[in-house]
Parts: C-alpha cells; structure tokens; sequence
C-alpha cells in the first residue's frame, strides 16, 4: 500500500511551520537550529531511535481494521459491571462536535458555559436518579468510585474503625481496586456473606460494630439479583454509624427503590450504562452524596452562580477541596476524569426521556426473566440460580463444568461469563436479546 | 459572533440557555409499568423528555458557548493541549474494537494486539522495560506507580519507609496522589536557579524516603540539569525516582526518563500523544517501570503467547492488583496507538523540537518578564504587580485562552505559558499581542473584564458561598 502522504511536509504532520517560518523563529530567538534551544546534558541525551515507522493516516487506518478484525465476531452475553446498551446516532454525531471533544477543563467559565452547562444537567439527572443532594461530574470508572467512598468514609465517620465491609458476591477487579485505595487509608476490605443472592442480614449484623466505617452493598448484584432488603441494610450501617454506600448503574436506578429512601449515604457506580458502547471496560464512574459531605466530595463540581451582569452562569466550585489547591490535603488526587463520557451519558438520558428509560430498565428485567425460564427448561441447566428478581443478568448452574459449556458456546458464536466450576452468568439485554434463541440452541447443544 | 437569538428576545433575566429541565421534563409513574414489586421499585422518576431536534438544537446551541482547541491556542502551561487528528477518532469508532473486557484472551486478539503495540511504543519512549495501560489518567498512573514503589519496598522488607519527596513546584497531583497512596509528603524547596537544590535533596533523604516525584522539564520549562546526581541521591538512600509524565512532549526523541535514571514513570497520552481532552476526560495514564519493578505492576499486562503467534492477557508475579475496574481507557489507548504510528520516529522529534522553538519563540515576543530559563515547552512568565488572573481574564477579550495563571508558585503572579507544537508563527503573534495589550491595560479595565465573552466575569465566592450543584437547587430562584 502507498505510504504516500500528498502535500504533506517532512517531521509531525501537525507542526504546521513552513521552513521559512522556522528559519525567521530560530532568528528571533537567536538559535541555529532547534537543537541549540534544548539544554539536555549529554549524559543522559537520547540519540538513538524508537524504531517506530511513520505511517500514513489511510496505513494506519487499514492496517487497524486488518488487527481488530482478528477478533471474534461474537454475540456477547456480558455484563457483569460492563454494561452497554443501544446509544442512538445523535448522542456520537453531537458529542463529537470539536467544540466539546477538543475542550479542556472549564478553568475560564467564562469561555466554557456549554460544557459546563451540559455536565451540571448530568449532576441533576444524577441526583433525581438516587435522591441524594450532591451528584459529582464523573469519576473514572464505578471501581475508582468505589475506592473514592471508602476515602471519604474514613474521613467522615468519627469512629476510630478501620474496616469496610464488602459482599462476598463482588467483581474480583472492583474488590482489588478498592484495596489500593484502602491500603494508604489504613482500611481494612472484609467480606460479609450473602444468603441467596441477596446480602445475609443476620450474618452483616452480626459482624457490623464499631470497627465498621462503610458497609457496601450492590443492587442490582454483580449476579443481577435486586436486593430486596436494602432499607434493613442501610439501618444496620446506620447503627454502626457506618457509611451506607451503594453501587447501581443509571438505567438500574431508574427503576429500582430510590436509594436515598433506604438510607444511602453515598451511591457509586457505572453511568456508562448510558451513552457509551461496549468499550472494553472504559467506563463513567457515578458518585453521589449526601449533602452534608459537600466539603469531602472528591472530585470536580459544576455550580450554578451569576456573571457580572446578573445572568445565570455556571462554574467549577469548591475547588479547595481538590488536589490542585489543597495538595496532600485534598479529598482525591483526582484531575482528568470522563467528562466527556458523562456528556454522552446526559445526552442519552435526555434522548430516551424517563419514559424510555423506565421502559428500558423494564425491558431488562423482562428480558433476564424470559431469558432464564427458557434455559431452565433446557436439561443441564438451572436458571436462575438464586431465587430473586433479576435485572439484565443472572447465574446459571450447569451439569457439565462451566468452563467447557463456555467453550462450546463460544465456539457457536456466544460469548458468556463463566463464574465458577459448575456456573454460568448471562446478561441480556436490548442490544442481544434477539439472539436469544440461538443462544439457548447453543446451550442446549453444550449441555 | 455567534449569533444568539436569547439576547434579542428572551426577557433579560432569561438570557441564559435553558436546562433541560426548564425545557421539558416529565414525571414517569414507576410502579404502573414495572414487572417487579412495588416494594422493589421507586415510585416515580422525573427527567427532561426532548425530541430528538430539541436535544440537537439544545447540545449544538451549547457547543457554541465553548473555547476548544479546533477553536483556537489553549497555551495551558503543564496541560499541554494540543490539535487531536481527526483520523484517529475514526479507528477508534471501529465496531470490531466494541468488544466486552471479559472476552476470553483468544476472541480478542485483535485487542490485545494494538494493547500490546502501545505497550511496546510506550516502553520504547520513555526508555522503560515493561508497560501497564490500565491507569484511565495521569493521576490515576501517579497512584499506580506510587503504589508499585511501595509494593517494591515491602516486598524489599523496607515497607516502614514513610516519606515521598516532592519538589515545591509540583503538580498538585503528586502531593495528593502520595497522601492518597498513605505517603508523609516532604516538601522540597527550588534553588535560585529553579531546579532542585541539591543540597536539600541531601538533607530531604532518609532511610524513610520511599520515592522522589520529579517532573523534566520541571514545571517552569527548565531541564533538570543534575539529573545524574539527582538519580545517584535519591537511589543512595534506597528510594526511587517517578517521573511525572506531564512534561514528557518535550522531551520526544531527545531524552528518555529510563536514560535519566528513573524507575517508574507515567505517560500522559492527551498532553503527549494527542488524545482529545473531551472538556476534562476521559484520558489514560500508562505506567511504565524498569524490569525490577514490572512484577508488581497491576494486572493483567499483555504479552505475546511463547509461541509467538498471538497474545495473551496474563497477572504479572507480584501484582498490586487493579487500579481500575477492568484493563484502562481502550478509547483513548487506541488514538494514542494511532498517533505515535502516524508521527513514528522523525514526527516524535520534531513535535518535542516545534513545541520547544514554540515556547521560546513567544517568550521573546511578551512584554512581561520571564525570570527563570533556558526554559523548553513552556514558561512562567511574570505579570508583577498586575492580578494574574486579572491579566488573564482579559486576554479572553481579546479572543484567546489565558494561559494557567498563579502557578507554580515560585513566580510571583506566574502565567504559566505552553503554546505546544501546533501553533504557527501568526498564531504565536496572535497570542503575544493579546498577552501585551491586556498587559498594558488599566487596572479598572482588567477588573471588569471579560465582557466579550458568553458570560461575564462569574461569581466564583457566590458558587461555592451558595453551592447550587443541581437544576434541584435552582427551584425557586
């Protein structure tokens, strides 16, 4: 294929400085050549080379469309903390305008009111979504924003405790990620049992006391399964003056109890269940508050002010709780974050309406209902393994190992999470659940 | 000017855009629709309800009250926000890349290929020997790497080391990213030149120092001449030397962070590779570490399968697990990928080259004085008595972003300046004119201003005296 690049100059095709521009900059500044400008002792100067290859814009296209072709055309049953439904055209072809893709941090408000305009309407859905004072503008992931409660926990809690209390059924990376944010906390992560699916209350109220800072719980579960004793949850964290924080996405807290009527002190999770396609795990971390612990709130705030001449203006606020200001003392080390990703997320909530969005979340428990009675009809199968009320997603106990049912079933094409020797886990959803037939062909096959 | 229909019609208390919600909002009765049992359901839901032509006029009409880098100079001093080619926005929209992180490692070969040639490239770069791409932004691979020196001294049985060494000038970042990671952070003062005394370096040190975070060139733009004994004081007392990745732009193809004697380091893929910002995120912040390091890295890395046929994700020996939930920011990763293939080895250099000759070249046209140098991509230049954020808020009369202003703090009203490599001369000029007549201004003028801008100077003591974070808070007023 041509490497050629027509009309392009030698060195980054983004420079745009013509020779003869470069030749009246190196005067002005009074240097020979660019080299003269850098003061690298020559000890540790590089002149070796990466071995990088130049490309041109139509080589690295294709040849990126040859390497991503390597991978499987499958039909994905996946979910599990990744969630992605269908994300109308409108929400690309307007988050795409330069205008917002190609902006920076709104530290001029004056020149930044669009974006900052769009992202304090995501803080607003965010907040009539768990009821809670305070929505932040994103964090990176529900993982991180996890790791970020559990911070703010032993910040704001006055019991000298140290341990926060996690499900047993929990997404092994979240779990891990929460641990590195503990560990410079000198938080403890321990595990409470669950019974069913649902969260063991007897055996969390044994082990909840004094020595608990944050009791987390998940709805719906890492296994889809909706909790259905989150109020009696959130009492027992209330009692042991623990914080209460619960992780949800933004299609599931359409839905489900309002977390702020069952005590939740802090609501973390993926709002990139909204206005992102399945990206290999890039994701829009949720993080919503009570408001009484606006000045422990990590990361960025958009607020609401007036401009000189009195009209509403919008602004990044508080921002001496941030690491740019208040260094080792900040309430995160957080800067870059998903802004963009939360842009996308509103403008897709703003598409589907609470109409649509309620039929969506519906939709995901209709869909996991069906999809589970059917394979449980299949022999080798039981489905759902915990007798509860799913959403998109529930376990599946399988008489062959997991692992090679999983095998099989990929090989027909499908792709679902294989979560112990003997079970399955499959999420359905708007995007897959047409396929629905064939995946239970596939199973049965396997079976 | 964009034309703005609002500010000829609207009544003058309404000449702001309408939220959403002011639109059109609607409230959804829950349980009448709902498969599940009221007692698992919420009652009722209300958001804003717009037809597809209202949501494109309403996000187009706030597209249009925004600065962005398509717009115009964003000369951030430490933000390094530079043209993102549109090219690579195109293969990052391919569906093939649309795939589930927990695909198994032989569906997603594809993937892990471009994952693993960004792992490659990066190492290569920076002069390092092993790669994690998961950290989704600079802070983010500052706690990885933190985190991994400390994984290092413990498994070293040294884990009582209590103490990360960082320069004054730093970012922000660095402090709270070793506060976070359970750090004492030691402050270390400038010498007179602007560069690290070496003196309190000596005395900074201790059988407690776990680390030293540097950034080279320093946040003033200026080389960490003594390096070398930089490396030899810091690696003498049994810490380690992180190198903060912001500055990295300058140094492509004429330094490498691995040749200096650093450990560990993070790239910062927006400032250095060209990854669109999108208003504040999402980035990715890749760590990369000598081989003593790369067993604790968090997992899974990527590496080619010992036949050599194909690549497999696998958990590095002694991995401090994961820092986000699943392997990284795969859409900004795989631009980065693009952009180091489209600029290879020669665009790499002459990036770094450009946005040196940039700098430079704009610091001799300002009037205001620059009092630390020889400075690379940036400098922070002096406004003197004059407010810096004053100066700077005019500059948006004038039709340019400010650059960072009142940072780092060993200049006294600093205006930290980074054009970057993008800019061409006229632009440059553009900047340095706008820069010397606010300069030049009246202190009243520069008080009142901006006033070309969608909104004028905003209350920033009435936003957070009176925080109103939700169109729920603006009920009533």
């Amino acid at each position: 294929m041509s490497g050629r690049d027509y009309g392009q100059k030698a060195g980054s095709p983004y420079a745009p400085h013509t020779d003869a521009e470069t030749a009246a900059m190196l005067e002005a500044v009074g240097a020979d050549d660019e080299g003269d400008l850098f003061d690298i002792p020559d000890a540790v100067a590089f002149d070796g080379e990466f071995g990088i290859p130049a490309r041109s814009e139509r080589e690295i296209r294709a040849e990126l469309r040859e390497t991503l072709a390597d991978n499987d055309d499958l039909t994905e049953f996946l979910g599990r903390g990744h969630y992605s439904h269908y994300v109308p055209s409108v929400v690309d072809h307007l988050a795409d305008r330069a205008e917002f893709l190609t902006s920076y941090t709104q530290y001029q408000p004056e020149i930044a009111q669009g974006f900052l305009q769009a992202l304090f309407e995501y803080q607003s859905m965010l907040v009539e979504l768990t009821g809670l004072g305070i929505a932040n503008c994103s964090m990176y992931d529900a993982a991180t924003a996890l790791g970020e409660a559990a911070t703010l926990a032993d910040r704001v809690r006055s019991t000298s405790g140290d341990v926060v209390l996690v499900p047993e059924q929990l997404r092994e990376g979240k779990r891990s990620v929460l641990a590195n944010y503990c560990d410079g906390a000198d938080l403890a992560v321990e595990t409470y049992p669950m019974a069913d699916g649902n969260v063991d209350l007897d055996a969390l109220r044994e082990r909840a006391g004094e020595d608990v800072v944050m009791v987390y719980a998940e709805n719906p579960t890492v296994r889809g399964c909706i909790e259905e004793q989150l109020a009696d949850v959130g009492a027992v964290a209330d009692e042991a003056d623990a914080l209460f924080v619960l992780g949800s996405d933004a299609v599931a807290l359409s839905v489900l109890e309002e977390p702020a009527t069952v005590g939740a002190d802090v609501v973390v999770g993926e709002a990139g269940a909204l206005g992102l396609p399945a990206a290999y795990g890039m994701g829009l971390g949720l993080f919503a508050c009570r408001e009484e612990f606006l000045r422990q709130v990590p990361g960025r705030l958009v607020g609401a002010s007036e401009d000189a001449t009195d009209r509403r203006a919008y602004t990044l606020t508080l921002q001496t709780r941030e690491q740019h200001i208040r260094k080792e003392r900040a309430t995160s080390n957080i800067c870059t974050n998903q802004a963009w990703v939360a842009l996308r997320a509103a403008m897709h909530a703003a598409h589907l309406g609470p109409s649509g969005l309620v039929e969506l979340a519906n939709d995901c428990v209709r869909e996991a209902t069906d999809l589970a009675e059917r394979i449980d009809d299949l022999s080798g199968y039981g489905a759902p393994v915990h007798d509860r009320h799913h959403l998109r997603e529930f376990a599946v106990r399988t008489d062959q190992p997991a692992a090679a049912v999983a095998d099989e079933v990929e090989a027909a094409g499908f792709a679902v999470h294989t979560i112990g020797d003997h079970l399955l886990q499959v999420c359905v959803t708007d995007l897959n659940a047409d396929a629905a037939d064939e995946l239970v062909a596939a199973l049965e096959a396997a079976a | 000017m964009i034309y703005d229909q609002a500010s000829y019609t609207r009544e003058e208390e309404a000449q702001h855009e309408p939220l959403l919600s002011e639109k059109d909002e609607t409230t959804v009765d829950v349980r009448e629709e709902s498969p599940l049992p009221e007692e698992l359901t919420r009652d009722e839901v209300t958001l804003p309800e717009l037809s597809e032509p209202e949501i494109a006029r309403h996000y187009t009409r706030l597209s249009q009250m925004n600065w962005a880098i398509d717009a115009g100079a964003y000369p951030l001093g430490s933000c390094t926000m530079k043209y993102n080619p549109k090219f690579t926005e195109d293969v990052a929209a391919n569906p093939d890349g649309a795939v589930h992180p927990d695909r198994s490692s032989r569906s997603v070969q594809g993937t892990l290929e471009v994952l693993y040639g960004l792992q490659e490239y990066l190492a290569e770069i920076g002069g390092m020997d092993a790669v994690t791409l998961q950290p989704p932004a600079g802070a983010a691979g500052e706690f990885t790497g933190i985190r991994v020196a400390k994984a290092y001294h413990e498994a070293n049985g040294e884990g009582n080391r209590s103490e990360v060494i960082v320069p004054a000038s730093a970012h922000g970042t660095n402090f709270a990213t070793a506060a976070l990671a359970g750090y004492d952070v030691v402050e270390l003062p400038s010498d007179e030149d602007g560069r690290v005394d070496l003196d309190a370096l000596e005395a900074a040190v201790s059988e407690d120092t776990a680390a030293l975070m540097l950034t080279n060139p320093n946040t003033v733009g200026l080389f960490e001449r003594d390096i070398t004994e930089i490396a030899e004081i810091v690696h003498g007392a049994g810490g380690l030397l992180y190198y903060d990745g912001a500055n990295l732009n300058a140094l492509l193809g004429r330094g490498r962070p691995g040749d200096m004697g650093f450990d560990v380091m993070h790239y910062n893929v927006h400032k250095t590779f060209a990854t669109p910002h999108g208003g504040g995120g999402p980035g990715a912040g890749p760590v990369g570490v000598v081989d003593e390091l790369a067993e604790f890295l968090p997992t899974p890395r990527v590496r080619e399968t010992e036949s050599g046929s194909g690549y497999e994700r696998f958990e590095p020996e002694r991995t401090i697990g994961k820092v986000q939930g699943f392997e990284g920011n795969w859409l900004v990763l795989i631009k980065a990928y693009a952009y180091i293939a489209r600029l290879g080895d020669e665009g790499l250099a002459d990036a770094a080259a450009k946005a040196v000759l940039n700098a430079n070249y704009l610091g001799e046209r300002l009037d205001l004085e620059i009092p630390y140098g020889p400075y690379h991509h940036e400098f922070a230049a002096t406004s003197g008595d004059r407010d810096a954020a004053d100066v700077a808020k005019r500059m948006l009369d004038y039709g340019v972003h400010p650059p960072t202003t009142k940072w780092p703090e060993m200049v006294h009203n600093a205006m930290l300046t980074e054009p970057t490599e993008i800019e061409n001369k006229s632009s440059l000029d553009d900047l340095a004119t706008a820069f010397n007549r606010a300069f030049a201004d009246d202190d009243e003028t520069l008080e009142n201003a901006p006033n070309r801008t969608t909104a004028a100077r905003i209350d920033q003591t009435s936003a957070a005296r009176n925080p109103r974070l939700s169109w729920q808070a603006l009920d009533g007023e």
